[in-house]
Order: C-alpha cells, then sequence, then structure tokens
C-alpha cells in the first residue's frame, strides 16, 4: 500500500515500518529483541523477544550438588550475583534446617548492600548513555570499580561471587576491610551528591525522562512489577521490609518510594530516582551493618555431602531488579529435584508491549533503561 | 592568492601556457595543500583533542599511544580506515552510496576558501562571504540524506530524515543570527564584518547591544544542531539508531563523515569569532607584515578553538533531546527570540547608527561578570570534585 494519492479524494496510504531493535542494537543491555512497529517516529507497539541469553541454569540445578549449584545461581544476574546466591542458599538451608550464622548473616548483608549499590550504579550509568550522557556512565563505573575491589578483598572475585554459601559466608569480612567499606561510603555519599547534580536535575534528562512511560499502579500491580520499578509507582512493597529475611528486620531503612516529583507518579524520572536513592539507604544499611557486626564463625557447620530431606521452599530476596525468588524442591537426594527461578525483569518485560504504544522511539529506549532490565536475568 | 598567480604570470614564469590552466593548475594545487596541510590535520587534531579532553572529564586516559601524547592518533586512525574494506551493501543504492560522503565533505571543506585567518590569510574573500558558508554547510545536509536514503537501512533513514528535519529548522535561527550581524555591519564579506570590528573587546559585535549578545548564544546553539553535535546529535544518536545515517558506512567512507564532523566543528567556532568576537583583530603592536600574520592567525585560532572546546564540554555534559523537543525549541523559542533580537537591533540602529558606545562598554562588564559567576561555579565544582578511590585488593 504505498501509492501516493495525486488526486482528490483518495487516501494517502502509508504503511508502518518493522524495526528490529536488537537483539544487537547498543542499547537493549545485553541480547533482547524487540520487533517494533513505528509509524515514522511514533512506536505502535514494541513486542519483546526474549530468550537469547538463556543458559538453562535452572536445569543445571537438577544435575549438580546443593553446594555445586552455588556458583551457577551467580550467573543469573550477572550484575547482582550475591541476591541469587542468597536466595538459592536460603531455600537450601530452610530445607536442610541450617541456622545461619549470625555474624554470616551481617556479612551477607555488607556484601549484598554492596552488590545492591554496584548493581544500581550500572543502572542509573547506563540510563545517562541512553539518554545520550556519556560521562555519567564512565563516573558510575568508577565508582563500581571500587565496590569490585572491595569485593576481590572480600571474596577474591569481582563479578560472580560465590561468596554465600550454605550455612553463611565463604570468607569473613576482616577488621581492614570493613575499615576500607567506612571509607568508600565517606567518599560515596558525596559522589551521590555529585552524581545528581550532574545528571539527576539536568533539565534535558528531566525532560526526556518526566511524563514518559507511565506505569500505573494497577498496571504495576495486575502485570506483577516488582522492586524499585514497583515502588516507583508509589507502592511500599520491599521484600527486606515485608517479608523479613536475614539481618533485615533489625535494621533501620526507609523504603524509597516514587513521588512524582517532576511529571507523573510512575514515570521514568521516579524510576531513576528511586534507584539512587536506593544507594543512599544502602549506606544507611552498610553503616548500620559494619557497627552492630558481631564476632564468631562466618559459616556453620554444614556436611560436605549435603542431603536435605524431602521437602520444598520458595525463598525469596529483594534483589536490585526486583523480588528475586527461589522455588526449590528436595527428594532427599544430594542433587535438588528441580530449581525454579522467578526474577524481576522478566515480568517487567511483559508490559513493555502495553505502555510502549504510542511514546516515541527514544522514549523505548528510556523505557528499557528505566525498567533496569538485565538479559542473562530475563532469560537465565 | 590570485595576485600572486598575476604576478607570476607577468614575470613570464609560464610562456606558451594558456592562462586559464595556469589559474586551474594553481587552483587545484593551492585546494590540495589547504586540504593536507591545513584541513586534514586540524580535523584530525580535532578529533584527538575531543577524545582526550572526553577522557579527562570522564576520568579515563585516552588515546595517548601514538605520537606524544597521543597527538598522531588519527592519522593511525585515517590509515587504518583507508586500509579496511570498502563495503557497500548488495540492497543500497549503489552510487548514491558511493557519492554521498564526498557531497557532506565538500560541503564542510568549501566553507575554508572564506574564512579569514588574518588581514591576509584568506583564500578569497568574497563579498558574500557569510553568504557562501550558509549556502555550502546547506549542502551537508544533502549529503546525509543521499547517505540515509541509499543505504537502505530503516536505521539509516531515521537517521536521514531525522538530520534533514533538524538542519532545515535549525538554519532558521542560524540564518537571522547571521543576519543580524549583516544589519549592524552593513557587510557580507567576512573581512569586512571583522574589520568593522575592532581589536578590544568592547568593539566587538557580541557588545555591540544586548540583541547581539543574546544572539551569540542562539547562533551557538543553532551551528550545533546543524553540526549534529550533542545534544542535538539525534541524527546518529548511537543509543537510539544504531548509528543513524552511517550505519552501513566503513572504512574511508565512514571517515569522511566524522571528518566532516569535526573539521565542522572547527567552522562553527571560526564563523563565530569572525561574526561575534572580531576575528583576528589584534591591537597596534607591530607593522613588521610577518609577525602581524602570525599574530593575527594565533589570535582567531585561539578565539575559535576557544568554542570547539566549549562544544566539547557541552558534548561531555549534557544528554540528548528528543525530536520532537528539538523541534519545538527551534520553532518554539529559538525562532521567535531570533527575531525578536534581529528587529531590536534594527531599532537600535535606527536610534543610534554609529552604535551606543557606553552600552557596549556596559555589555563588556555584563559579559565578564557572567563568565566570572560561572568559572566560580565550574570551580567550584573542580574544587569538590571526588578523587578516585581505590583499594589495592591483596591477591
Amino acid at each position: 500500500m504505498n501509492e501516493i494519492a495525486h488526486t482528490e479524494g483518495e487516501v494517502f496510504h502509508t504503511e508502518d515500518m518493522t524495526l528490529s531493535v536488537g537483539p544487537q542494537h547498543p542499547s537493549t543491555h545485553g541480547v533482547l529483541r524487540f520487533v517494533v512497529r513505528t509509524d515514522g517516529e511514533v512506536i505502535r507497539k514494541a513486542i519483546p523477544d526474549v530468550g537469547y541469553l538463556h543458559r538453562s541454569i535452572e536445569k543445571i540445578g537438577e544435575k549438580v550438588t546443593w553446594h555445586g549449584y552455588v556458583p551457577y545461581t551467580d550467573r543469573a544476574d550477572y550484575l547482582a550475583a550475591m541476591f541469587a546466591n542468597q536466595g538459592f542458599c536460603m531455600a537450601a538451608e530452610k530445607l536442610g534446617s541450617i541456622e545461619v550464622v549470625r555474624r554470616g548473616e551481617f556479612c551477607r548483608a555488607i556484601a549484598c548492600e554492596l552488590n545492591r549499590i554496584a548493581s544500581h550504579l550500572i543502572s542509573v550509568g547506563t540510563f545517562g548513555q541512553d539518554i545520550g550522557a556519556i560521562t555519567p556512565f564512565l563516573h558510575a563505573l568508577r565508582e563500581r570499580e571500587t565496590i569490585n575491589n572491595l569485593m576481590e578483598e572480600i571474596c577474591g572475585a569481582r563479578l560472580t561471587y560465590n561468596y554465600i554459601r550454605i550455612g553463611g559466608v565463604g570468607y569473613d569480612i576482616t577488621r581492614e576491610i570493613c575499615d576500607h567499606i567506612t571509607e568508600f561510603l565517606d567518599h560515596f555519599e558525596l559522589i551521590v551528591d555529585e552524581f545528581n547534580r550532574l545528571l539527576s536535575y539536568n533539565k534535558i534528562f528531566i525532560e526526556r525522562l518526566a511524563n514518559v512511560a507511565v506505569i500505573t499502579k494497577e498496571d504495576a500491580l495486575q502485570y506483577n512489577i516488582v522492586g524499585p520499578n514497583l515502588r516507583a509507582c508509589g507502592i511500599k512493597w520491599d521484600i527486606r521490609r515485608d517479608i523479613p529475611y536475614s539481618v533485615y528486620p533489625e535494621l533501620e531503612f526507609e523504603v524509597p518510594v516514587g513521588t512524582g516529583e517532576k511529571g507523573t507518579l510512575g514515570d521514568s524520572y521516579d524510576r531513576y530516582m528511586v534507584r539512587i536513592r536506593e544507594m543512599q539507604e544502602s549506606c544507611r544499611i552498610l553503616r548500620q551493618c559494619l557497627k552492630m557486626m558481631p564476632q564468631g564463625p562466618a559459616i556453620a557447620k554444614v556436611p560436605r555431602k549435603f542431603k536435605p530431606p524431602a521437602g520444598e521452599f520458595y525463598a525469596r530476596v529483594e534483589a536490585p531488579r526486583g523480588d528475586m525468588g527461589f522455588y526449590v524442591i528436595s527428594d532427599g537426594s544430594e542433587y535438588p529435584y528441580r530449581v525454579r527461578i522467578r526474577t524481576g525483569s522478566f515480568t517487567a518485560m511483559s508490559l513493555v508491549e502495553k505502555i510502549s504504544h504510542g511514546i516515541m522511539m527514544a522514549d523505548l529506549i528510556a523505557l528499557i533503561a528505566s525498567l533496569d532490565v538485565d538479559a542473562p536475568e530475563i532469560d537465565r | 592568492m590570485q595576485s600572486f598567480v598575476d604576478q607570476l604570470i607577468r614575470d613570464g614564469y609560464f610562456q606558451g601556457t594558456p592562462k586559464e590552466l595556469v589559474y586551474a593548475v594553481a587552483m587545484l594545487l593551492a585546494a590540495f595543500a589547504v586540504l593536507s596541510f591545513f584541513v586534514a590535520p586540524l580535523a584530525g587534531i580535532t578529533s584527538w583533542l575531543e577524545r582526550r579532553v572526553w577522557a579527562r572529564m570522564q576520568s579515563r586516559v585516552g588515546p595517548n599511544r601514538v605520537g606524544p601524547q597521543g597527538i598522531l592518533q588519527w592519522l593511525a586512525d585515517g590509515i587504518k580506515n583507508l586500509l579496511k574494506e570498502d563495503l557497500i551493501p548488495a540492497a543500497a543504492d549503489r552510487h548514491l552510496f558511493a557519492f554521498a560522503p564526498y557531497v557532506v565533505f565538500v560541503g564542510f571543506l568549501a566553507t575554508f576558501v572564506v574564512i579569514p585567518f588574518g588581514s591576509q590569510l584568506v583564500v578569497a574573500d568574497l563579498n558574500i562571504g557569510i553568504l557562501y558558508i550558509l549556502a555550502v554547510t546547506s549542502l551537508v545536509v544533502v549529503g546525509i540524506l543521499m547517505a540515509g536514503w541509499s543505504s537502505n537501512n530503516k536505521w539509516s533513514l531515521l537517521g536521514g530524515m531525522r538530520s534533514a528535519a533538524q538542519i532545515v529548522s535549525y538554519e532558521i535561527p542560524a540564518g537571522l543570527a547571521v543576519l543580524t550581524i549583516i544589519f549592524v555591519s552593513g557587510t557580507m564579506s567576512l573581512q569586512g564584518i571583522i574589520q568593522a570590528q575592532g581589536w578590544a573587546p568592547w568593539d566587538w559585535y557580541l557588545f555591540y547591544n544586548p540583541f547581539t549578545f543574546a544572539v551569540f548564544f542562539l547562533y551557538f546553539t543553532a551551528a550545533l544542531a546543524e553540526g549534529n553535535r550533542t545534544p542535538f546529535d539525534i541524527p546518529e544518536a548511537e543509543s537510539e539508531l544504531v548509528a543513524g545515517y552511517v550505519t552501513e558506512y566503513s572504512g574511508m567512507r565512514f571517515l569522511f563523515f566524522f571528518f566532516a564532523e569535526w573539521g565542522n566543528l572547527y567552522v562553527i567556532g571560526a564563523v563565530a569569532t569572525t561574526l561575534f568576537l572580531g576575528g583576528w583583530q589584534i591591537p597596534p603592536i607591530t607593522d613588521q607584515p610577518v609577525l602581524k600574520g602570525i599574530l593575527q592567525f594565533t589570535v582567531f585560532f585561539v578565539k575559535s578553538y576557544l568554542w570547539v572546546f566549549v562544544a566539547m564540554w557541552v558534548r561531555a555534559t549534557l544528554p540528548r533531546v528528543r525530536v520532537d523537543q528539538l523541534m519545538s525549541l527551534c520553532w518554539k523559542y529559538m525562532v521567535p527570540l531570533s527575531f525578536i533580537c534581529l528587529l531590536g537591533t534594527a531599532v537600535w540602529m535606527v536610534i543610534w547608527p554609529q552604535g551606543n558606545r557606553p552600552v557596549s562598554m556596559a555589555m563588556f562588564v555584563v559579559g565578564l561578570v557572567i563568565l566570572a559567576l560561572f568559572l566560580k561555579r565550574v570551580g567550584y565544582q573542580i574544587r569538590y570534585a571526588r578523587p578516585t578511590l581505590y583499594f589495592k585488593p591483596h591477591i
């Protein structure tokens, strides 16, 4: 239907353009594909196409021992490996009735919150880059590098940590590392302000994000959006606070929610700001953890041949991309019978098709960046 | 230039050769010399400088391997790109695809004909100089559109279309800003415009009246948009359109586009310097022609490069605007504002045909105050910027 009408009364036929955004597109955060139908710059529909990074991590769980599966969970979401470690270990500990040592719990909280900051730094940094500001991305990665160094001090790994083990943590966090973390926190709290001055309160940045790709409360609940994306819609829901685990009930922290400060509640800017505030809250949690950490062993005695009795458990942790769930079934053998991982990015992807209608091409990029989807976590 | 060739002919160096042939060869030689010994290094070094400046702002190192401080990086890149395969997609419109980079390149290169680097150092002082610059830089949009269309790629097409809409729109505020200066100076020759200004800052057209002061920033913004620079780099927005109109290009043809982009950056600075900042005007300190020429060139170069640096700075700082915001910025704000400035300047000229010197002085002081406040804020940010924290992992 490419006719151009020259006579009166005829219709000017146009055709929608189908664009394939990804899987090698620069701003799809890994290998993620969208089939986008556009009318010029305006998107009619963007259909996410996932599965390019599927590594069958769930199936591997049935083939390796309980201890042996922990390193694999790292790869579920390599930007926030600590949380997958913790989710699986929590399920295994519950099934095996293992009491986690108290110092181990604090080590877990410290490592997790550091990891959360690192993950959110990637998120807000790439957000800036997707909007076109390249400098904030490198500044964010510079800070993440410091966290990576800290992680290397803690557990020897920089990305896939395999730090949290069944019963506790692999290595103790020494006093020297605690001092380093305190030094980092003193430094980082000021960096967040610097970052805000550079990016968050930039007029163009706000114009690009305010009122863009608004997710309403109802949509968020219907589509099972979790984590910072849910909180940006104004719903105060945080697993750490509402279904407490580990040492979080003892800690004092705020759950930042979207306020619609620059536009509508639940727009891209809210999702961005929630992450910035969560980093500040993580700093608060870290300071408390460092202060409250008791002495003692870092890991409980767990038999090398770990065979939890038959049963099933669903463990939930609050990962940077939302509620991460590990549904683990044990049949009493030394291998898990079934491991099912529930991740936040996957459900966030389902919403893209609905809210992408009528937004512009550049807004789609902002939407993907603001949902902070992560291809390995979507596909697992 | 022409007088020099005339002199040679009169001296009888080319007896038996047709005069036209001598002129043609002289023109080609001059163009070759300008291209290889001035424009190419200029664009190349601008690219190196931009990468270094960016790197400093982003706490990286940047290219520092080829030559001292990596200053020859552009040569290495050029040679690498020359050796790359020149790929033309099977579905592309071959001839248009191959031709487009040259159109873009010529569009930017031709401006160097009239840019006055000194009172004597100009290839040709056309009496329609500024109009000529506006005309040939418009050629760039033709090339970009050709590239976008002929690639037969949806990303390229989107980029080309965006670029066409953007450049055509922003030519209006840029043209109106230029028109304001033409009003004041009464000439379109770039040399004439510079001669109408003085060496002292309060004699510059930037401080002629409040309207020209405002119009300078309008011009600079519009020129950034015309040059596809951040925050207006939507035609090649790498996070949205992969690479925009250059998606399908490779090797030297790819380089031509970026050659033009970086060269254009200098042209923006040079035109801004000519129109608003007194060009090559220096205080009357020497009569020695060579020394004078060198000083004039240096002054012009420093002034124009300052704006190149500002453009780099802006690019390292700001995010990109969306295409509809870009259009509304142009048509809703910049075009009316430039019209107001144009009319205001016209009225001003009716009231004070010779200009108003006290106002110029006052404007100069205001300009200094604004600059001081700006530098203070920048200094604050630099002073309180946190250095990188480094923990040596004990492994």
